[in-house]
């Protein structure tokens, strides 16, 4: 998500019929998944969503250190969201940022009601996330690498969940944005939901849109994830089906 | 406080035994590397990249271009800045937080080698001199550690540049064009590095994690294409003789011949 | 389970995943009240949902899911590999590899031990590795027993460590692979739950090799075989035959404690 300062031309691109990349309004970009990606994680998977390319890594449950911040009844999701230095065009500064701090809780949040925390008091799944390469929508991919590794690694869980961004430029309603887009868009809005039992698990919003526009946006979000949701599983089957 | 994952004491000590009957724990030869996989330019962001795969250790590096001043003393030359993240995704015993001492210790010693080679000409980088020079940023991700991260991050960053296109740059404007790369980065030059660890009696080339952990010496030479050597660094407490460092510089040499050909 | 009664109760209770299929977690399995939810299994309503990935597995009208990756989950009665981390005034806390540090209580040595006489470190110190039993497990406190006769400290050989959900594959049907490795090596061979296995011999390396075949292979059809054949030795046509390497009577214990925890 950019400030919405940073969104110079937003009505640029209104005549246009189709989007810059030529995909269709409601079209993913290309999409590759690969789970077990990092041998020494216990699950891991990569995903591509266009440019963007986001690395996840699970390792745990494993006992939570410092000991006070075990939880007595659960365990403790521990997500780490980092932007590796060469991601974007202009080099990230190692170390966290208040972006990355907010989306690291965003992130847990958008995975937590999906985990079975309960099986494990007092200790840690840890969630990696590295963001390989930026080119928008780096939350969502992050979120849908991190379900596959969670899942890869035999965490018990309710439902994967899948992620990604919808907008709006002119009159279209469009998801997956690419990094022009994300800056024309007249809302970003990232969502993560899981597919089985039909709930939202992350929902942020920033721009200047009427409710109903919001709506529709969701809406054909939640139509992309269940896209997505498949890849996910598609990815997990190819690593796991011959064992 | 530290994460723990349970010590291979006795891999240690089994690794010290197969060291003193000559072998090495996964049956390789004295001077034998794992399997060696090059990934030319795997990502479009950085204006160079590389991902090297030995054996099951994965790194990731990528460069970038920024323009800035040069440093005083040497007005007229591009400079050069190397960093290195352990991310605690590519092991159970590295931690998030700041850079620790290992780090740090990694990205230097691939700084020197590329630095002390001239394998950038610096010259070259030079836009206005006394105010403006190209800045060559590498950074190195590790993404699994699994032994020998020196000769990876080397590999990788040597490959890296050898494949970076310099943006264009506006000097009016000062704007850099990250869109239109054009020119070649002018590198001179293929350092690599050889890393021998020191188990006994036995010097073995390109460690894994197992022999790592055993507390032996480790000693990384960085070799040019002309046979000349351009870093070195000792990171152990463990000493060597004289003769141990000389059949290193002779291995070193040697094996950076192979090496070099992969890049 | 019978194949007529398979087909019976895919007819009846609508099983939406066939037996030893693959499933993912939050799949439906059977929207009835006719089955109940085993291991890694929930319900939600009428449903009953796989909780982890792994492979599916009814008996008796339990649904159940054998995983295929994951850390090690204790269970009572299993035995497990682990490393001592911690000494207290009451006993020892152990790293057995699992979400939660394990504790072995004075209670759970054989020995009578007199705190005021005797420093615990002299009975398990700091970094020693145990072969013990777990006698409970719940709401996040494991408690180990010595007080069994396969239990003890290991002293020299090394350790290997293997996804514990491979376990099973590596004991064999009632033990048949793993007496089947010990006898064809000679070597002493403890197995933990935990996925954690202590080797100790003169071909070890044979049964590193092996064991890391085990856990890479996919097929487990005719695996005991082939890996007789792999490791040689007088007794290959005995097994080959035969066909069924279990009928070498030389099962240890942990063999045994194996299969039971397959079921």
């Amino acid at each position: 998500m950019q400030p919405a300062k940073a969104r110079k031309g937003i009505h640029r691109r209104k005549v246009l019929k189709m989007r810059i990349d030529k995909r269709k309004y409601d079209e993913l970009r290309p999409l590759e998944i690969k789970a077990g990606v990092i041998p020494n994680a216990n699950g891991s998977a990569m995903v591509r969503m266009g440019k963007t390319i986001a690395v996840a890594a699970v390792y745990g449950p494993r006992e939570m250190f410092p000991k006070f911040k075990q939880k007595s009844n659960k365990a403790v999701l521990n997500t780490l969201y980092t932007m590796v230095p060469f991601s974007t065009t202009e080099r990230v500064r190692p170390g966290r940022s208040r972006r990355s701090m907010e989306i690291c809780k965003v992130t847990r949040q958008a995975l937590e009601p999906a985990i079975f925390l309960e099986e494990f008091p007092k200790s840690v799944i840890d969630v990696y996330i590295n963001i390989i390469q930026a080119d928008a929508g780096t939350r969502t991919a992050g979120i849908n690498a991190a379900s596959v590794a969670l899942a890869d690694a035999g965490i018990p869980m309710r439902d994967l969940v899948a992620s990604v961004a919808g907008g709006k430029i002119g009159k279209n309603f469009l998801v997956d944005l690419c990094m022009e887009e994300e800056e024309e868009t007249e809302a970003d809005v990232p969502v993560a939901y899981m597919p089985r039992t039909r709930q939202i698990t992350l929902l942020q919003m920033d721009g200047d849109l009427p409710k109903e526009d919001v709506k529709e946006i969701i809406k054909l979000a939640i139509k992309s994830i269940e896209k997505i949701y498949k890849e996910q599983r598609k990815a997990l089957e190819a690593r796991w089906k011959k064992g | 406080m530290e994460k723990r994952v349970i010590k291979m004491i006795m891999q240690d000590q089994y690794v010290l035994d197969m060291a003193a009957e000559g072998k090495r724990v996964d049956g390789r030869k004295h001077d034998e590397f794992r399997k060696i996989e090059i990934e030319k330019n795997p990502l479009e962001k950085p204006e160079g990249s590389a991902r090297v795969r030995i054996g099951k250790t994965d790194v990731i590096v990528g460069v970038k271009m920024e323009v800035g001043e040069p440093f005083p003393d040497k007005p007229d030359e591009g400079t050069l800045m190397v960093g290195a993240e352990f991310s605690p995704m590519a092991s159970p015993d590295f931690e998030a937080g700041p850079p620790r001492e290992d780090a740090v210790e990694l990205a230097r010693v691939v700084d020197r080698g590329i630095r002390e080679s001239g394998a950038i000409d610096v010259k070259k980088l030079c836009i206005k001199k006394k105010e403006k020079v190209w800045i060559v940023m590498i950074d190195i991700q590790i993404m699994n550690h699994d032994g020998n991260l020196f000769d990876a991050s080397t590999l990788g960053a040597i490959t890296a540049l050898l494949n970076t296109k310099i943006p264009e740059y506006d000097e009016k404007k000062d704007e850099i064009n990250y869109e239109k790369k054009t020119k070649v980065l002018p590198v001179t030059c293929k350092p690599v590095s050889v890393t021998f660890a020191k188990i006994g009696n036995q010097i073995f080339v390109d460690p894994g994690l197992d022999e790592e952990n055993v507390e032996g010496g480790r000693i990384t030479v960085t070799t040019k294409d002309n046979g000349n050597i351009c870093a070195i660094q000792k990171g152990s407490p463990v000493p060597f003789t004289l003769d141990e460092i000389e059949k290193i510089f002779d291995m070193a040499i040697e094996k950076g011949k192979e090496l070099r050909k992969l890049v | 389970m019978e194949k007529a009664e398979a087909e019976k109760q895919k007819g009846e209770g609508k099983l939406l995943k066939g037996e030893r299929e693959l499933v993912l977690p939050g799949d439906k399995i059977v929207e009835s009240m006719d089955f109940l939810p085993g291991k890694n299994c929930f319900r939600e309503g009428n449903t009953i949902l796989a909780k982890r990935l792994g492979i599916l597995s009814v008996s008796n009208r339990v649904i159940s899911v054998i995983p295929l990756n994951s850390v090690y989950i204790p269970k009572p009665g299993d035995m497990v590999i682990g490393e001592v981390v911690e000494i207290q005034p009451t006993g020892w806390v152990v790293n057995i590899d699992a979400p939660q540090d394990a504790y072995l209580p004075l209670s759970g040595v054989r020995k009578f031990i007199d705190t005021t006489k005797m420093d615990l470190s002299k009975f398990y110190g700091m970094g020693d590795i145990i072969y013990a039993k777990i006698v409970s497990s719940n709401q996040g406190s494991i408690h180990l027993t010595m007080q069994d006769s396969r239990a003890r400290k290991l002293i020299g050989g090394r350790i290997a460590k293997i996804n514990p959900a491979k376990v099973p594959r590596l004991i064999g049907k009632q033990g048949s692979m793993i007496s089947m490795i010990k006898s064809k090596t000679g070597c002493r061979i403890s197995v933990g739950q935990n996925g954690l296995i202590w080797i100790d011999g003169k071909k070890c390396n044979e049964v590193l090799m092996v064991i890391k075949l085990i856990e890479d292979e996919a097929q487990v059809e005719g695996l005991t075989d082939r890996i007789s054949e792999m490791l040689g030795g007088e007794e290959k046509t005995k097994a080959g035959s035969t066909g069924n390497a279990a009928s070498q009577g030389t099962e240890g214990h942990s063999q045994e404690e194996g299969v039971k925890n397959e079921n």
